[in-house]
């Protein structure tokens, strides 16, 4: 099965203005955060650590989790900061987390690669490539076994696709009919290495007949078309019919993460290439304009919307700011539910 | 001592009383369920019988896709589920991303947001010629990893009894089942009871040297104790019954009482729970010690095919019997 996307952005969706318009407030909310934290990071003052912006793939987290309930889950990967924001996280416990306060949503503990959201269903961020998958399809395992029908999006990169724990977590899935969705952000390198030069068969959508599994290529900057494939998988999943594999064909803006061409000189993507993706390729600007023809939107009520979304990061950092640092007595807090001695 | 002594009890073996264990806990609560390979038809510790009462839902075969079944039992924790996964250690090296870097970490990193109520039997089954692949002993390996709460039981009581601990513990748990420690017998109760974690039992009383073992090794310090007695030498046996967390203040008491420590572990002597032991009484209890600490561990190399090669390996009731006389030459 596959989707046409150019196809499936022209039609009507189902006439919601109501998720037509959060679909951009969302990607606003990620482009701006991450906007904000590129420049706290270049200043460094207040940053620690790298941090790995989500710049340029917002659409295929904002069209997927919005596919969502509430009470659906979500897994990540060390590029965290949309996943959570896109399943409606809170900004504040997030920007907090980034500059390693308290009042993050890992108390400080997790950072910019490790963000999570279990009120909201999101089980975590995981630092480790690929070492998410597996957990996404226990959480699937958990609603089979429990007999409600929360699905789950696994969110994985290109990278983890030539990972052990991707043939084994398909093949799992798979065989145990699991109400999960891998979502692959085709970003097309990791770090620096192209997929075209690491992987023996390029398209990662087709290896879903190898798992007896619906493979779908979508086009990731289109939020409209990656949320209608990834709705499609879900009412599948949720049926009991089992997972699927969408490859969402994306980008990301910055480096692999930020600073990271202080280190690695020599480039690996053309500036051309870049460039392109930025232009019209971009997914708030493809977006705006559907709302804009659609006659969703007004230029005016855009505006306005991003000025709202902006007023949000603002407060976020504010509240970050002015948040205290964890204290020195919290290091071996929530290490064990039942706590034992240090050593 | 928390050995109980009002029922008149059966003896069964460690086996028994696992399986004892498992059934009345899946019995207890719902959300348990065990996955690994090869259970429904029992290969590997006496499943067929949970399979025959609650089916494949709640007993899963899995795939030989370790780091996926290990990872999924993380997540299947994480949204209330109480996993088990049953598998030989030696497989578990195919696991460790999941198990180090999903498992051990979780609760901490995303500051307590989640609980993850996870027991992985290992078993540890060394010493039946089946060469280096299949001869692990890798519990030191867990104590060394924050995260993990690690039982190393001895005998069939304490194996029932810390079992359902774990089972009902919120925390991610190891339970290490060594291949002697299974092979014991001794009495069960038939009423539930549980053993707490952190608390070490006595399971000799003796004056002169302590030796502390952990799992099977602590009926290997057993038979040694029955020698020395032979020759006057009164042995302390005790055994932490878990590794993490670790009772010291027993251990510390008991060699304040001897003045001499031998430590066991069926583990590679570097870095062994013998050594993470003696370590602690070098730094808590020096001032008691009256002779150098001895431990008795496995050697430094992977354990041989050969029958003339493997039993070299291990500690022995021999073994330990010449680390406690050193310890009072």
């Amino acid at each position: 099965m596959t989707v046409d996307a150019d196809r499936a952005a022209s039609e009507s969706l189902e006439g919601s203005r109501d998720l037509l318009i959060e679909m951009q407030r969302r990607m606003l909310r990620i482009r701006l955060l991450e906007t904000q934290v590129m420049k706290l990071v270049k200043i460094g003052a207040e940053t620690a650590g790298p941090y790995h912006l989500y710049t340029g793939e917002e659409a295929v987290a904002v069209g997927a989790c919005l596919a969502l309930r509430d009470d659906d889950y979500i897994t990540g990967t060390h590029r965290s900061h949309g996943h959570p924001i896109a399943k409606g996280g809170d900004l504040r416990k997030a920007m907090a987390e980034l500059l390693g306060k308290r009042t993050g949503y890992c108390k400080g503990k997790g950072g910019s690669m490790h963000l999570a959201d279990f009120s909201i269903g999101v089980l975590g961020e995981s630092g480790i490539v690929g070492s998410a998958m597996p957990t996404a399809i226990g959480a699937a395992l958990g609603s089979k076994l429990q007999g409600n029908d929360r699905v789950v999006v696994c969110f994985f990169g290109d990278g983890a696709v030539n990972s052990g724990p991707f043939h084994e977590t398909l093949n799992l899935a798979s065989i145990w009919k699991l109400p999960v969705i891998f979502v692959c952000e085709n970003n097309m390198y990791a770090i620096t290495t192209a997929a075209r030069d690491m992987m023996a068969v390029p398209e990662v959508a087709v290896r879903a007949s190898n798992y007896a599994m619906p493979g779908v290529v979508v086009d990731g900057q289109d939020v409209v078309a990656v949320h209608r494939a990834v709705a499609t998988a879900v009412t599948r999943a949720r049926t009991g019919d089992g997972p699927s594999l969408i490859e969402a064909k994306t980008y990301r803006y910055d480096d692999h993460s930020v600073g990271l061409q202080r280190i690695v000189r020599t480039p690996y993507r053309t500036d051309d290439e870049i460039a392109a993706w930025q232009g019209d390729r971009d997914p708030l600007t493809i977006h705006a304009a559907y709302l804009r023809d659609n006659a969703v939107m007004t230029e005016a009520e855009l505006a306005e919307l991003q000025s709202e979304v902006a007023d949000a990061i603002a407060d976020a950092l504010t509240f970050a700011r002015e948040s205290p640092f964890p204290d020195a007595s919290e290091l071996y807090d929530d290490m064990f539910t039942v706590p034992i001695s240090a050593d | 001592m928390t050995t109980a002594t009002e029922v008149k009890p059966r003896i069964i073996s460690t086996a028994q009383s696992i399986q004892e264990a498992l059934v009345e806990e899946f019995r207890r609560d719902e959300r348990v369920f065990v996955m690994g390979q090869d259970l429904q038809k029992g290969v590997d510790g006496g499943t067929a019988a949970l399979f025959n009462e609650f089916g494949g839902e709640r007993v899963r075969d899995c795939p030989i896709s370790e780091n996926a079944f290990v990872g999924a039992a993380v997540g299947a924790a994480a949204v209330g589920m109480r996993p088990i996964v049953t598998s030989s250690c030696c497989f578990m090296w195919a696991a460790m991303d999941s198990l180090i870097s999903q498992a051990a970490k979780m609760q901490y990193m995303f500051g307590g947001q989640a609980s993850l109520p996870l027991v992985f039997r290992m078993t540890e089954l060394w010493g039946g010629s089946m060469a280096a692949h299949h001869s692990d002993r890798i519990h030191p390996l867990f104590m060394q990893i924050p995260g993990f709460k690690v039982v190393m039981a001895s005998n069939p009581y304490d194996s029932k009894g810390l079992l359902k601990t774990a089972i009902r513990e919120d925390d991610p748990v190891i339970f290490f089942e060594d291949r002697m420690a299974g092979a014991a017998r001794g009495p069960v109760p038939l009423e539930d009871y549980t053993v707490p974690f952190g608390v070490a039992d006595i399971k000799r009383a003796g004056s002169d040297v302590t030796i502390v073992g952990v799992g099977g090794m602590v009926n290997m310090a057993l038979k040694a104790a029955e020698q020395l007695e032979a020759e006057g030498v009164s042995v302390e046996v005790v055994d932490p019954r878990t590794i993490v967390p670790l009772d010291r203040d027993t251990i510390l008491e008991s060699v304040a009482k001897t003045g001499r420590l031998v430590t066991v572990d069926i583990a590679h002597k570097r870095c062994s729970v013998a050594s993470e032991i003696s370590a602690m009484v070098a730094e808590h209890g020096f001032g008691s010690l009256k002779a150098p600490i001895k431990r008795v561990a496995t050697e430094n190399v992977h354990i041989p095919f050969s029958t003339a090669l493997e039993p070299l390996c291990y500690p022995t009731p021999d073994k330990i019997a010449d680390a406690v006389r050193e310890t009072l030459a």
